[in-house]
């Protein structure tokens, strides 16, 4: 929407106009969205602040120091310290890069899953039943239980063999991921049905491209918008998710703080030191809230219908 | 409409044989021996320990013990804790009518505030109103319920000292002190709750009111003279609830394992927090028990949804 200040001649408008494509149009369109503008830069803040921070606010995490134990925010430590006297926002910086990546990394295996599941059900129809009653299977299991039970049981096993922190990161990651799939593959399902029906896939088809070709070339770049606000969406949901198991105290080991676990240690010391709920848990409400007007505005921008 | 029912009704018993084949199975392939105390107990010699396990029917073979387990569900004996001994059907039905005293009222609360709140929004759309109860939902769906808890508790129960930090299960309401003591304590987790489904089904009936509102057959009861409250009230209001009374009630089993953290948080003995308990202490007639109940409540609301569906909505046919 630039203000053009000068009128402008029809062949000058060709000449020095880029050409507008479908994600420039979506991206016009995001950046009218203001709350989604600020969620996106909230986001990458936070993102940013958990990746480098430790490196600018060199305080360290894991020293204890039990002079200065459960001290409210002060210009040393900026959120205080906690029951060990540790600093807290170093420990919540830190805590940012395990809540976020694994809410990143349990969006991939969703999309991932759930765009192979929903392609593979649109567009071939022998399988498309079966894969539709997998995925009906899939949300009658009820998510939290099961994924605490999984966790509980397999924790041990994977801490021994991957170490304890990448053990745990996986295991969170493909069962996040895995139980969180099936709306993505509804949805991709939905747009193969109707796009494999259009007439450039008929051509396509007709010049000899292979199923394979069809479905990675030809139809799923056109189903990507649904994939992507489902996407956006699902981070922040399992963000929450992680930092819930954390709060169950099924999460990272105890010296490896993340949002969660920051929080679950703050339970015992509401009374006396509120700041170490207050902080962590505000972290995660801004990164989720923030992720969720990000996906909102993404709606907005993708849809055909309110382009304008 | 019958013949659909019993249909939806013969697909859901399979669904429910897979989910309780793949509970069991990762519970008994899971490393983890539910006579793990007894093993660190030197005082337990081997041949007790045995026979411990033969009582508890450990010693047969897996596909023996699920048919057995699941004869028993189909009788409604979910077996024996291991932790106490006592029947599991027991222990849930002693722990659930805490769970529904609060989950229950928090729901219908929730529903009651959140479809008129979602019509006046959708109605007068961009006004201050549906901007504040935007926002207010928005913040309700991101703001994980655990920290709602703790916020509640340090502002009213630190601070404030208006509410108690824990619920006492065994107050038993005789009259009016206890009352209203009953009252004080289930506000927070009430509120928490329904905060958290309020935002949602708000969303849902204000998304619904606004895909209905611009119809033609809006326009058409406007043309013809009605006033504007009958046609939000009778014509608008009752397509816009067909979904969301599906997604109500849809939404029940969620809240089921939502409470899992509520519970935790307020220390409310209910299901949720048996079930936190029973997975620390590897009680797996327990953890099956309750995880397979949700799968049984997941299955029978989606079924009851769709029934709901089918019977609102004359244009849906089911063959």
């Amino acid at each position: 929407m630039a203000t053009v200040t000068r009128p402008l001649a029809a062949e000058d408008v060709w000449a020095t106009r880029k050409p507008r494509s479908l994600w420039g149009d979506a991206w016009r369109q995001f950046r009218r969205h203001r709350m989604a503008m600020a969620g996106l830069v909230v986001f990458v803040f936070l993102a940013l602040a958990s990746v480098f921070g430790p490196s600018v606010y060199t305080a360290d995490p894991r020293e204890i120091d039990y002079l200065s134990f459960q001290q409210g925010p002060s210009v040393a430590h900026p959120f205080g310290t906690d029951n060990l006297g540790r600093d807290m926002l170093a420990r919540s910086l830190v805590g940012g890069r395990i809540s976020i990546a694994v809410g990143v990394a349990a969006m991939l295996v969703a999309i991932t899953v759930g765009a192979l599941v929903g392609a593979l059900s649109g567009f071939f129809s022998k399988a498309d039943g079966p894969l539709m009653r997998l995925t009906d299977l899939f949300l009658a299991v009820p998510p939290l239980p099961v994924l605490m039970l999984v966790i509980f049981l397999f924790r041990d096993p994977l801490r021994a063999a991957m170490g304890p922190v990448a053990g745990i990161f996986v295991l969170t990651v493909v069962v996040i991921g895995l139980l969180t799939w099936m709306p993505v593959a509804r949805l991709v399902r939905a747009a193969f049905l109707s796009l494999k029906q259009r007439d450039f896939v008929v051509a396509a088809r007709s010049v000899g491209v292979r199923d394979t070709g069809l479905i990675f070339r030809h139809i799923l770049p056109n189903a990507m918008s649904p994939i992507l606000v489902a996407g956006t969406l699902a981070v922040g949901a399992a963000i929450i998710t992680e930092s819930a198991l954390s709060f169950l105290g099924l999460g990272f080991p105890p010296d490896e703080p993340t949002w969660g676990r920051l929080l679950f240690e703050a339970q015992l010391y509401l009374d006396f030191a509120p700041h170490m709920a207050i902080f962590p848990g505000l972290l995660i409400f801004l990164a989720v809230i923030s992720i969720n007007y990000v996906g909102d505005g993404l709606r907005d921008a993708l849809d055909p219908r309110k382009t304008g | 409409m019958g013949k659909y029912i019993l249909r939806r009704l013969l697909i859901s018993v399979p669904t429910l044989l897979v989910i309780s084949v793949v509970l069991f199975t990762i519970l008994a392939l899971a490393p983890g021996d539910p006579m793990a105390q007894f093993a660190l107990n030197p005082e337990v010699p081997p041949e007790v320990r045995e026979r411990v396990k033969a009582s508890l029917g450990l010693d047969q073979p897996l596909h023996i013990r699920y048919l057995k387990w699941l004869g028993g569900i189909v009788q409604g004996d979910f077996g024996f804790s291991f932790a106490t001994r006592g029947p599991v059907t027991d222990l849930i039905l002693q722990r659930l009518p805490n769970t529904l005293a609060v989950l229950g009222v928090a729901y219908v609360i929730a529903v009651l505030l959140a479809i008129p709140i979602g019509i006046v929004s959708a109605v007068r759309r961009y006004s201050l109103f549906d901007y504040s109860a935007t926002t207010f939902a928005f913040i309700g769906i991101s703001v994980p319920t655990f920290f709602t808890g703790l916020v509640l508790i340090i502002v009213f129960s630190v601070k404030l000292k208006w509410f108690p930090f824990l619920y006492d299960s065994r107050l038993v309401v005789s009259d009016l002190q206890s009352l209203g003591q009953q009252i004080r304590q289930s506000i927070m987790p009430i509120a928490v709750l329904t905060f958290f489904n309020a935002a949602q089904l708000t969303r849902y009936v204000r998304a619904e009111m606004l895909e209905n509102l611009p119809q033609d057959y809006v326009r058409t009861a406007r043309a013809k003279g009605l006033p504007e409250v009958p046609v939000i009230a009778r014509h608008v209001l009752r397509n816009s609830l067909i979904p969301v009374v599906t997604l109500i009630a849809l939404g029940v089993p969620t809240i089921f394992t939502g409470a899992i953290i509520t519970e935790q948080i307020f220390a409310i003995p209910g299901l949720g927090h048996l079930l936190v308990k029973s997975i620390f202490e590897t009680d797996t007639p327990v953890v099956l028990a309750i995880t397979f109940m949700f799968a049984i409540l997941v299955v029978t609301f989606n079924l009851l949804a769709d029934v709901i569906y089918a019977a609102l909505d004359p244009r849906i046919k089911y063959g």
